[in-house]
């Protein structure tokens, strides 16, 4: 059971994916740290210095973009509600659906970081310590996005209220990923982790109660 | 174990309005429940209460046995050819044989086309199709006969006979006539607030 719902999910939200936004969010991601020294110019020295913020600001901006379509789509078509009456409760549909969202969006935009690296001349260490960030702190940002996702889901308009939504709840995981640039020792990256595991716990029974009360409505 | 579906003394609130109380049913395997009444008065909120997925304002529902619900929402991936958005439920119900089902709705010529370019009564066949292969004895049928031509009317009528004498439980909700066998009918207006 949980099988074939992750078949169909990950059928949906992988790039080249039937339902889901495919690969603009990586071209969105890489369009950033193309954009960067153009604006900031070519100070080799600055770059380096700034560019792994940068990275996670592109990061975080690309991971509100597939939230759209994450749940508002198979809420319209009723799709939870021909699950309930199977018996799969609305926490496993998202349990599901968060593993999905994440195998279908981290590890492309892991790759991507290695040319976005590149483009703002990072050293090795610095992109080590951007790249394991990012294993740290993605399962966190898509665990936010399920739950703003499924908040607005019933929402008119609810896309760009859930850009604006999931901002603030992703500053913590932000200041963590990123602050452990700056620092010689991991803590940084393990409080990202442990962010990022505290989220993910959360959200199908967020997600779950969202949709629950969206059908009330 | 018989199917069995009672409701005792639901109503039902959406919003501020109270649309129907104190409305009880009793069913049992075999049975079958026409819902009437006009637009607007609940019949679509019933049905959804009886199939779990609204509370009722009161009152409360038992249910021995699975149910399966077709409404005016399709559950089925747009953009995948028939066959494929009906597979994942095949997978789920553990049925994967489209079978008398899908000879007897006429769905064989449309396994290969996407599910958004298919008109409003394919659409319904395929729902209806799910219905029968998910194996469940209660059926909640909100509007089952909306864009259905009368070939396909009369071909549903006959399988919801079928699912009565073999001892399931029909319950369908519809603002026009519609053969059921034996049935109780139930005028939703009298239960208006």
């Amino acid at each position: 059971m949980i099988a074939a719902l992750l078949r169909r999910d990950l059928a949906t939200l992988l790039p080249g994916g039937r339902g889901g936004s495919g690969l603009l969010p990586l071209l969105f991601f890489l369009a950033v740290a193309m954009l960067y020294p153009f604006a900031v110019g070519p100070d080799a020295q600055l770059l380096a210095r700034t560019g792994g913020g940068v990275i996670w600001i592109a990061a975080l901006l690309a991971a509100i973009l597939p939230l759209e379509k994450l749940v508002s789509g198979d809420l319209d078509a009723g799709i939870f509600d021909q699950l309930r009456l199977r018996g799969i409760s609305e926490e496993t549909a998202m349990a599901v659906r968060l593993l999905a969202h994440w195998l279908a969006f981290a590890p492309f935009l892991l790759l991507s970081t290695l040319p976005a690296a590149a483009l703002l001349g990072l050293d090795g260490k610095t992109t080590q310590t951007v790249l394991l960030g990012l294993v740290a702190g993605t399962p966190g940002l898509a665990a936010v996005g399920l739950i703003v996702a499924a908040l607005t889901a019933s929402m008119r308009g609810g896309a760009a209220l859930a850009g604006l939504m999931v901002i603030p709840l992703a500053v913590p995981i932000l200041i963590f990923g990123a602050g452990a640039l700056g620092r010689p020792d991991p803590g940084g990256l393990l409080l990202t982790g442990a962010i990022s595991l505290g989220l993910c716990a959360v959200a199908p029974f967020g997600a779950g109660a969202a949709l629950k009360a969206a059908r009330e409505t | 174990m018989q199917a069995r579906l009672a409701a005792k003394d639901i109503a039902c609130r959406r919003g501020e309005r109270l649309l129907f109380r104190k409305l009880s049913i009793d069913c049992v395997a075999g049975d079958a429940v026409h819902v009437t009444g006009p637009n607007g008065v609940g019949k679509s909120s019933l049905i959804r209460i009886l199939a779990g997925l609204l509370r009722p304002y009161a009152g409360d529902v038992q249910h021995y046995g699975g149910r399966g619900l077709v409404d005016e929402r399709l559950a089925l991936d747009a953009n995948l050819p028939l066959s494929k958005a009906l597979a994942f439920w095949e997978r789920l119900d553990g049925n994967a044989d489209m079978g008398r089902a899908g000879d007897l709705l006429q769905l064989a010529p449309l396994l290969d086309i996407p599910v958004r370019y298919l008109s409003t009564g394919q659409k319904k066949r395929a729902a209806l199709a799910r219905l029968i292969n998910s194996n469940c004895p209660i059926w909640l049928l909100d509007e089952p006969l909306n864009g259905l031509d009368h070939h396909a009317q009369t071909v549903f009528e006959a399988l919801i006979d079928q699912h009565c004498r073999a001892g399931g439980i029909a319950i369908a909700a519809s603002h026009q006539p519609i053969a059921l066998p034996a049935p109780q009918a139930i005028a939703l207006a009298d239960f208006a607030a």
